[in-house]
């Protein structure tokens, strides 16, 4: 497959720690508008995937691409978050002496140099679409709240919707129902669900419910490389995923 | 109109600061010059300087605050910008003495005659107008802390290692200072100024105008903070102290934030030297000492940090105290401060202010549970502490 036809695109990636393979060789593409689970026992590389995408952590070998033409390996963080890619981190990661309405504000696309942001006035447009954010993410009520009064789960779904403030064309999101209620859970695939008709989502999570309500795509990591991909059934039946991760 | 501008870009507690430092500007110079030394409500002319003094160390404080309190880097080196800006000053000061020294040279300072040099050093060149030492006051700070913050935010260096570079860098500039053959008067510094804008700084009037300036420089501080921390720009920096990678995986450049603010907060220090030198009459370069710095840290602490007012409080209340306590008790003072800190880390983590919002958060608690009303639902602290809390 060419790397100019796909959204995201990681060909013969590695990257080692102190001698640790971390990601060995992990290939994955990504297309534009689909919504990827990625499934793998702890230590499999998932959360070192998302920071060679973001820019967090260099890779030592392999492309890197998004959107066919961009080398992520070039970019830093906040350059890559302009480019389109959000990320959610597995610990809900808000502003916590901020309200919910200024976690948004400062989430929201749009200039990011400093002297625009000390000058900067809040259009009626930007208004409507927190407004819309905060509607989605099911937070209207609280939006005078300091984010750190918010319940686990709330603060989960903040954090979805300061990605979508982001308008990215990417989404990484790591974990997000970890430490969630049931119920939590299921608005919170329902949502992601909703988030994944406009845009490109990869989730990593454990929970296999809530992979298998998510309905899509799965890719199976294991030692830093793709042990098995496709339907959740066909992973699942796969010997040696069962052998490294569903068996245990 | 403008009072609507103000009002948005400062908020209750900060726009009470600035009125009450506009009216002591004016009202204790009055009091200083016009009533009669025999009324209870006259200011005597040494009390001026000392509270003038406070407040330089006030501004000093302010300026600390804002990249420490709402950004979240812990300078131990700020006393280097406020020397810097003193320095500045001195060197202006120096030039205005003249023919008056004691070799009576009409160019050269004292301290260069007696080492026998033959002329003015380049960098003295120009501190003769006053309004090229006053943009030296602001413009050395800002470059260093420019040069310096370029550097250290660009290589990623935060928490207690920035906390130690910063403080090498004040020890760094001390030990440059005291050399003689650096050009600025050694071990001994400026001093025996004359004149200040053709007035002679000795004198009652002039005292007051500089306590005025000061209390005015101090309310436009405290402006200029408010506008900083209300708007977006404040907002990231908050950001920034509370999850500073989640900054930037939404897209800023972190760096450039707290540059930003890191050579705002120098300037503002750079100005507090600029008016403490004339004041106290000297500047040598003890000022660059870092345990001068930490005392700063410990200001803002015992004030509140994040707290736009709080520093102000804390560097009147803590350098009052060393007064009375170096007066009285020597011995003692520095396990007061000591034990103040241990006080304040330990017992009063948002400082005095936010002692007085918590007790305020209690008695509205109480009020509502009085009318049995469901608490409210915005957190109780929000409403009374506008600014946000310093992360533990």
């Amino acid at each position: 497959m060419k790397a100019q036809d796909t959204l995201l695109y990681l060909d013969g990636v590695s990257v080692s720690f102190d001698g640790f393979r971390a990601i060995n060789n992990l290939s994955l593409v990504l297309q534009a508008g689909e919504m990827r689970a990625i499934i793998g026992p702890n230590g499999a590389g998932k959360t070192t995937m998302m920071d060679i995408i973001t820019g967090k952590t260099k890779p030592d070998a392999g492309d890197v691409y998004f959107n066919g033409e961009v080398d992520l390996t070039r970019h830093d963080e906040a350059e890559i978050a302009l480019l389109g890619i959000g990320r959610k981190f597995q610990k809900p990661t808000v502003f916590e002496s901020h309200t919910v309405e200024d976690n948004l504000v400062l989430a929201l696309s749009g200039p990011r140099s400093a002297f625009s942001a000390l000058f900067h006035k809040q259009s009626a447009n930007e208004a409507e679409r927190i407004e819309d954010i905060l509607y989605t993410i099911r937070l209207n009520g609280k939006r005078d709240w300091l984010a750190a009064n918010l319940s686990h789960g709330q603060k989960q779904w903040l954090e979805i919707g300061m990605l979508l403030a982001q308008d990215p064309k990417l989404l990484l999101v790591d974990e997000p129902v970890a430490g969630m209620t049931d119920a939590e859970t299921a608005e919170t695939a329902k949502l992601l669900r909703e988030i994944a008709k406009t845009r490109s989502v990869l989730v990593v999570e454990h929970d296999m419910h809530f992979v298998r309500e998510l309905d899509v795509k799965v890719t199976c990591l294991h030692e830093g490389s793709v042990l098995a991909e496709g339907s959740l059934d066909f992973v699942s039946n796969d010997q040696r995923v069962i052998e490294v991760y569903l068996g245990r | 109109m403008i009072t609507q501008w103000f009002f948005t870009h400062v908020d209750r507690r900060g726009g009470i600061a600035i009125a009450l430092l506009v009216a002591i500007a004016f009202l204790v110079p009055l009091s200083n010059l016009l009533l009669p030394e025999t009324s209870p409500l006259h200011i005597p002319t040494y009390l001026v300087s000392l509270i003038g003094k406070y407040l330089t160390y006030a501004l000093l404080a302010v300026a600390l605050d804002l990249v420490w309190g709402f950004c979240g880097i812990l300078s131990l080196g700020h006393g280097a910008f406020f020397a810097l800006g003193g320095y500045a000053m001195g060197m202006y000061l120096m030039r205005q003495i003249g023919p008056r020294g004691v070799y009576a040279d009409p160019v050269l300072p004292d301290f260069m005659v007696f080492l026998n040099w033959k002329e003015l050093p380049w960098f003295w060149h120009g501190f003769d107008n006053f309004w090229f030492a006053a943009l030296m006051v602001v413009l050395v700070p800002g470059a260093l802390a420019f040069g310096f913050g370029w550097l250290a935010f660009r290589s990623r260096v935060t928490g207690v290692y920035l906390s130690i570079i910063t403080q090498a860098l004040t020890y760094a500039l001390l030990l440059a200072f005291f050399r003689n053959d650096m050009g600025f008067g050694g071990n001994n510094g400026l001093t025996d100024f004359k004149d200040i804008l053709g007035f002679n700084i000795q004198a009652g009037t002039t005292r007051s105008m500089l306590f005025a300036a000061t209390a005015l420089f101090l309310a436009l501080a405290v402006f200029v903070s408010s506008f900083i921390i209300r708007s977006k720009l404040g907002k990231v920096l908050v950001g920034v102290r509370d999850a500073e990678s989640r900054m930037r995986f939404l897209g800023y450049r972190v760096d450039r934030y707290k540059l930003f603010v890191w050579t705002i907060s120098a300037m503002m220090a750079g100005i507090a030297g600029a008016l403490y030198v004339p004041q106290v009459g000297i500047i040598n370069p003890s000022e660059f000492e870092p345990a001068n710095s930490i005392e700063a840290v410990i200001w803002v602490a015992v004030g509140g940090r994040g707290t736009i007012i709080g520093p102000i409080i804390g560097a009147v209340l803590v350098n009052f105290g060393k007064t009375y306590f170096t007066a009285a008790f020597p011995e003692i003072w520095l396990f007061a401060l000591g034990a103040l800190f241990i006080i304040v880390t330990l017992f009063l983590p948002k400082g005095i202010l936010g002692l007085y919002g918590s007790w305020r958060t209690k008695l509205a608690d109480r009020a509502a549970r009085k009318k049995d009303s469901a608490p409210p639902p915005v957190a109780a602290e929000n409403v009374h502490l506008p600014e946000p809390q310093a992360a533990e």
